[in-house]
């Protein structure tokens, strides 16, 4: 490969737009915001990453599918390094990725520590059943008025 | 190993093996726990302890060498080489003792965590920033838990004063400080624990007088973790558990 025919840091990027999430499909990796940093060391395309809650089970899973993602578009030297500060906030999830939870049923993380309304019914009368819900970065809650329990994306 | 590696090694090994250690036994709550929001709840905090003890045992096997990883760390060291605290490696008891204990933990971490963002150390600085956010959850909830049951119905009220009165005697051992944590102080990496004190009663004697429960009169406490001196017989017990895969299977991986 000569240098003129490395990938565009857009079209990495690009690339890493296409890739969901493997436990929220609906959202894209960059819609979480995980990827800090995408850069060429020499020829070594370096994707920085940081985890969402240290133990997500979810982030080997990221690691292989952006691994085999970049493969799949000939990116061959690639090295995925992890960063931890500054730690990972729901800040950093994109507009458009709020978006798309809350069209998936997902809640979208509020300042103010709690969703705003139902993602099913949009009425504000909800209410906590659990701090923690089906994956690390989510808890449990019910809306009072269409009596249908959701997800909501915990603002970290 | 330098004097000063050494030092270092042993506080990330007391931070880690805490991790380790109660990450573990919460986890063996898994599928038992009394109603399913509790269990889901009990197997995430077991998650973010787990996700943190990857971080410390990680860091403490790059500063001891040798090419050991955090999984070497875990898996292949004997009861008298781990450094957590007597506290985390007690059997959980009933529910509410499990919470107790959580709590008791929840509400240290929740204090040390804070200074240990502002370590000379960037490593330290920056796992303690990322584990502060998950410890904020975790005393939110192991807090209102112990205030719900404790000023709760006669049962519940009386199982959380029996916990505290089991528990209350190993909590002493967080602020027993050593050699190891004069030299974390000289170097900048980490606070003196004895000096967390006052505000961690300040906390806990918030949360327990919420929850109508006593603190016992007595400061005896049982120590012997956090230097490896002497840990209880249920450490063995648990890494019987833990450790047999490797133990077996040398080396297996997924």
């Amino acid at each position: 490969m000569t240098l003129n025919s490395i990938p565009s840091i857009d079209s990495i990027w690009n690339w890493l737009d296409a890739i969901p999430d493997p436990e929220i499909p609906a959202i894209s990796l960059t819609d979480l915001g995980i990827i800090r940093d995408v850069t060429y060391e020499g020829d070594t395309l370096i994707v920085t990453l940081t985890p969402t809650y240290s133990g997500c089970p979810a982030t080997s899973i990221i690691n292989l599918d952006i691994e085999t993602a970049l493969r799949s578009h000939g990116i061959k030297k690639l090295e995925l390094r992890r960063q931890l500060s500054p730690a990972w906030t729901t800040d950093w999830m994109t507009q458009d990725g709020r978006a798309k939870l809350e069209k998936y049923g997902i809640a979208p993380p509020q300042p103010s520590g709690g969703p705003t309304k139902c993602p099913h019914c949009g009425s504000q009368a909800v209410e906590k059943l659990s701090q923690f819900g089906s994956t690390p970065c989510k808890s449990q809650w019910r809306c009072t008025a269409c009596l249908e329990p959701f997800d909501y994306f915990k603002c970290i | 190993m330098a004097a000063d590696r050494e030092m270092l090694f042993q506080f990330l090994l007391r931070m880690g093996d805490n991790s380790l250690i109660l990450g573990h036994r919460v986890s063996e709550w898994c599928g038992h726990a009394p109603v399913l929001e509790e269990d889901i709840a009990l197997a995430n905090t077991a998650l973010d302890l787990i996700g943190q003890t990857q971080f410390w045992l990680g860091y403490a096997a790059e500063v001891q060498g040798d090419n050991k990883t955090a999984d070497d760390l875990a898996f292949l060291r004997d009861v008298w080489d781990f450094r957590n605290i007597l506290l985390v490696e007690l059997p959980n008891g009933d529910f509410g003792q499990t919470l107790m204990r959580q709590f008791l933990f929840d509400a240290f971490q929740s204090i040390l965590l804070p200074r240990l963002t502002k370590s000379s150390d960037s490593q330290i600085a920056a796992i303690a920033e990322k584990a502060n956010k998950e410890v904020a959850y975790h005393v939110e909830r192991s807090a209102d838990t112990v205030v719900g049951l404790g000023d709760g119905t006669e049962e519940s009220h009386a199982r959380m004063q029996a916990a505290l009165d089991r528990l209350w005697p190993y909590v002493g051992e967080m602020f027993a400080s050593d050699d190891v944590d004069s030299a974390m102080v000289a170097a900048g990496i980490a606070p003196d624990p004895a000096t967390l004190r006052a505000e961690y009663d300040a906390l806990v004697g918030q949360v327990l007088t919420e929850a109508t429960l006593s603190i016992p009169d007595s400061d005896f406490a049982h120590k012997g973790g956090r230097t490896g001196k002497t840990h209880t017989e249920h450490l063995g017990h648990l890494l019987t558990q833990m450790q047999w895969l490797q133990r077996a299977y040398p080396g297996a991986t997924w």
